[in-house]
């Protein structure tokens, strides 16, 4: 692997030309990665999911270089309909369509030179390897006070004859304050065994809201990483809801910096897993200040031999008194095969706080399977209405009700 | 008088050391050692290899070092592995002949070795730095075929128990300080329960670390034969010393078809003064195996002491329908720090496990409850409970949970919970309304808090363990 890296990233050093700014930013994190390469379960944070054996039985060799010159087809890419939105599309990790038609021009600003840099700590190789990999990044301004029209989609796609690679995108958004943005993460996956390695960026001025829907249904044999880095001033909101069902392997990790009194933070999550699927959500969030409040809940239905795990951490400095943080997960495994695997960590250090957490796993309730037939419903129905009602206490979660249907839609959920 | 009462808890008050000349081994890790403490107990050649063989083991182990509380870098060779009281090099046959000094002692930690003045009827073992210096009530023990003795005696008198057993539940080649003490094990306490019997009193164990630059390497092995049961008990004090000792214990405990063991520990080990120089290190790794069927194994500790608290007692419940428990008070204050909790393995069918975890730390102490629970694929129809609470006490210290949930059996049931808070200003208020001082309404509060664990404590345990509690979080308040 290491020599396919090597000549992979010299051929891509060679495509554009870079600043020596650039170059070196690009150069220190291959050197990183080089060292340090795929995580695997010797790391605390990835115990129950070891990336590098998963990439080496459902991948086997990657190749990293892509050709962010060439144009890719879009016009294939199905869109959603229900719903009128802005969208960025990306292909292969290169972004080829920026479109935020609904919105006013001055008040969106898309600068996809690379600006200065932004975040220079090390957060985990996988970041290292988006970091030398990736094409230009984009970063998108929403301005004070304002709010987006139509919610943005992003689509997250791959070209029919991508295989066997590894593909890096990233954005930074900023919004400024009191300014307010949807986003839906889609996937599109035109081909198989690809690795999909995703970095996000927000940064929440005063008041400013954040909502970040991850939909991930469709049912496709590539293996994804997305990063969500999300630091939070006074009095805002960010909100994750992430679907996590189609692909092989997904691992979405959301780190949230509670930096200003009064922010608050909110993940929710929904495992629905079939087949060999090996889905994980990994949660940091780390109240910083006074007066700050986090929410979590994640609910898993686990069929087959499918794997879930939800890693939730919540950290409490010492500063941070009058923390609120909840965090809840419940399973259900369906099969005797499944596996449902849970870590919910509390680090505290403020003695003024309400902090809880609970986890709990099983099978489904008997006796509710059984009321349900003696009311007429055959097994398979009353098993369908049961996790019904137990999704949708996530799915009520979700605050924008355009969105929340759409979603509904997608399960096949129904009140 | 009260007030009286609290000055004179303040201090650590089993801090003194007693003036007895030990004799020991060289300094040092190493094989001459290894075989200087077995010569000197007279082992047999089995033993012997078999220590050498976990040395082997050790050389190639590291050093774990993914624990919370981290610590100055251990010299394993700047420490005696061996020190008994000099008188012992013969072996005093009765109580009689014992070291007044070292009677003395005892009496000043409350633990009566002369049986005649005892009346509530536990039978004792203490370990006095390396080695097992007295058991009482052996007679009555003997009657019902009950062997209660230090496991030196044992490999002399039942080599065939201790070969069978020893090293069955913590292996060899388990973690780096299990395997150090599997190595270089000097005492500790012996238990075999025969079939069908019902310990007829509390057995107790009483550990004291005096002599300074000493590690503690005690070994307990507990056996519960088909249909019997017993109550052990554990306490631990060690003199102050500024520089800090390492107690690194392996207690193995083994439950047969349909027995039951119950294991509590109030562990009181010097903790350090209130800069945190000095104390013990407790590095201790307990284990036990639920082997047969409908087998229980109860762990229940009070951990107040000791300057690092590191264990996991632990239950592998691979007998179908076996039970384990595990019910934990740990209290740090000052610089003292704790990452304790449990494991529970369930391997065979309809087993079921309960944690229940009390945290409470102050001052600038670091206090993390880790712990596992696994089911495994083939134990159907098994349950777990946990519930672990936090209580804090000031901006300075911090509590953390660490659970690991692992669920591989779809008719298994896991239920976690945990939280985390501080005393209310309500209660507090109420008490002191009622006239407590705020120390007495705290020491109140947090009984009721625990109440759950100590509830679970033989009577005379519970009593010290309540006093122990109050006296923990001196000086955490105002």
């Amino acid at each position: 692997m290491e020599d396919q890296l090597k000549i992979d990233f010299e051929k891509k050093l060679k495509d554009f030309s870079y600043s020596d700014q650039e170059k070196k930013f690009k150069e220190t994190n291959f050197e990183e990665f080089l060292k340090q390469g795929f995580p695997n379960r010797k790391l605390e944070n990835w115990k129950f999911s070891d990336l590098n054996q998963i990439i080496k039985n459902n991948i086997g060799e990657l190749t990293f270089y892509n050709d962010y010159k060439k144009e890719n087809q879009i016009d294939k890419i199905e869109l959603i309909s229900e719903l009128e939105h802005n969208k960025i599309i990306i292909v292969d990790g290169k972004i080829e369509k920026i479109d935020f038609k609904f919105e006013d021009k001055d008040k969106v600003v898309v600068l996809v030179e690379q600006g200065e840099e932004t975040i220079k700590e090390n957060i985990n190789s996988l970041i290292n390897l988006n970091n030398a990999f990736s094409n230009k990044f984009c970063k998108i301004i929403i301005k004070k006070n304002y709010s987006l029209k139509k919610p943005l989609v992003i689509y997250h796609s791959t070209n029919k004859n991508t295989q066997s690679k590894n593909t890096n995108s990233r954005i930074d958004f900023k919004l400024e304050e009191n300014a307010c943005l949807r986003l839906i993460d889609i996937f599109k996956d035109n081909s198989e065994k690809n690795f999909l390695n995703i970095y996000y960026n927000f940064e929440l001025d005063k008041s400013s809201i954040l909502k970040n829907y991850k939909i991930d249904k469709a049912i496709n044999n590539n293996v994804k990483y997305s990063y969500n880095n999300v630091k939070q001033e006074a009095n805002s909101i960010s909100e994750t809801f992430i679907l996590s069902s189609g692909s092989k392997f997904f691992k979405n990790e959301i780190n949230c910096d509670l930096l200003g009194q009064h922010s608050s933070a909110f993940v929710n999550g929904i495992f629905d897993l079939d087949d060999e699927n090996h889905h994980e959500i990994k949660s940091n969030i780390n109240h910083l200040v006074e007066n700050t409040k986090s929410y979590q809940l994640v609910k898993s239905v686990l069929e087959k031999k499918s794997k879930a795990v939800y890693q939730g951490k919540i950290f409490v400095s010492s500063e941070a008194q009058k923390t609120d943080g909840y965090q809840l997960s419940n399973a259900i495994l369906l099969s005797e095969n499944s596996e449902f695997n849970a870590k919910p960590e509390l680090e505290i250090y403020a003695d003024d706080v309400k902090c809880s957490h609970g986890s709990s796993s099983g099978s489904l309730d008997d006796n509710s399977i059984f009321y349900l037939m003696s009311r007429g419903l055959n097994f398979k129905e009353a098993k369908k209405l049961l996790i019904n009602g137990f999704l949708l206490d996530v799915i009520e979660k979700i605050t924008d009700e355009e969105i929340k249907n759409l979603i509904k839609n997608l399960l096949g959920v129904k009140e | 008088m009260r007030d009286k009462q609290i000055e004179d808890l303040k201090d650590y008050k089993y801090g003194f050391s007693t003036d007895i000349e030990s004799f020991k081994a060289p300094k040092g890790l190493n094989e001459d050692v290894i075989k200087f403490i077995s010569n000197i107990k007279k082992e047999p050649r089995w033993l012997l290899d078999w220590r050498l063989k976990a040395f082997e083991r050790l050389k190639v182990l590291k050093e774990p070092d993914w624990q919370k509380p981290k610590y100055p870098k251990i010299d394993y060779q700047d420490l005696y592995y061996y020190s008994a009281p000099k008188s012992f090099k013969d072996k005093p046959k009765s109580l009689d002949e014992l070291d007044p000094k070292l009677l003395e002692t005892y009496q000043k930690l409350g633990i009566p070795l002369n049986e005649q003045k005892r009346l509530n009827g536990i039978a004792v073992d203490a370990v006095f730095d390396s080695v097992s210096v007295a058991t009482t009530f052996k007679e009555t023990l003997t009657k019902q075929g009950i062997i209660f003795c230090s496991i030196s005696e044992a490999v002399q008198k039942h080599p065939e128990l201790v070969k069978k057993y020893l090293g069955t539940v913590i292996p060899l080649t388990d973690h780096f300080f299990a395997t150090l003490n599997s190595a270089v094990f000097t005492d500790g306490s012996f238990v075999y329960i025969p079939p069908g019997v019902r310990c007829p009193m509390e057995l107790s164990t009483y550990f004291r670390i005096n002599a300074s630059d000493t590690g503690q390497f005690e070994r307990t092995l507990i056996i519960a034969d088909k249909g019997s049961y017993v109550s052990y008990l554990e306490g631990c004090t060690a003199p102050m010393r500024d520089e800090n000792q390492l107690h690194a214990a392996n207690v193995e405990l083994i439950a047969l078809d349909d027995a039951e063991i119950k294991y509590s520990t109030v562990q009181n080990w010097y903790p350090g003064d209130k800069d945190g120089k000095g104390g013990i290190y407790n590095f201790v790794t307990k284990r036990g195996l639920c082997k047969g069927k409908n087998s229980k194994i109860s762990w229940t500790q009070v951990e107040t002491g000791s300057a690092i608290t590191w264990k996991y007692p632990s239950c592998i419940l691979k007998g179908d329908n076996s039970i384990g428990e595990f019910y934990s008070i740990a209290i740090t204050n000052n610089h003292q720090k704790a990452d304790t909790g449990t494991k529970m393995i369930h391997l065979g069918k309809n087993t079921k496990s309960k944690i229940i975890s009390k945290g409470i730390s102050a001052g600038f102490s670091d206090m993390t409850y880790r712990g596992l629970v696994d089911i495994s694929p083939k134990a159907t129809n098994s349950n777990n409970f946990t519930q672990c609470d936090s209580l804090l006490m000031g901006n300075k210290c911090g509590a953390h949970t660490v659970p690991y949930i692992k669920n591989k059996n779809s008719d298994s049931n896991i239920a976690h919970e945990a939280t985390t808070s501080k005393i209310s200003e309500e209660q507090l208020h109420y008490c002191q309304q009622r006239g407590l001082n705020p120390e007495e309404a705290v020491g109140l509060i947090v009984n009721g808090f625990c109440k759950e664990v100590l509830q679970q404590l033989p009577m005379e345990f519970a009593v010290e363990a309540q006093k122990l509690v109050g006296i923990s979080l001196e000086g955490s308040v105002g």
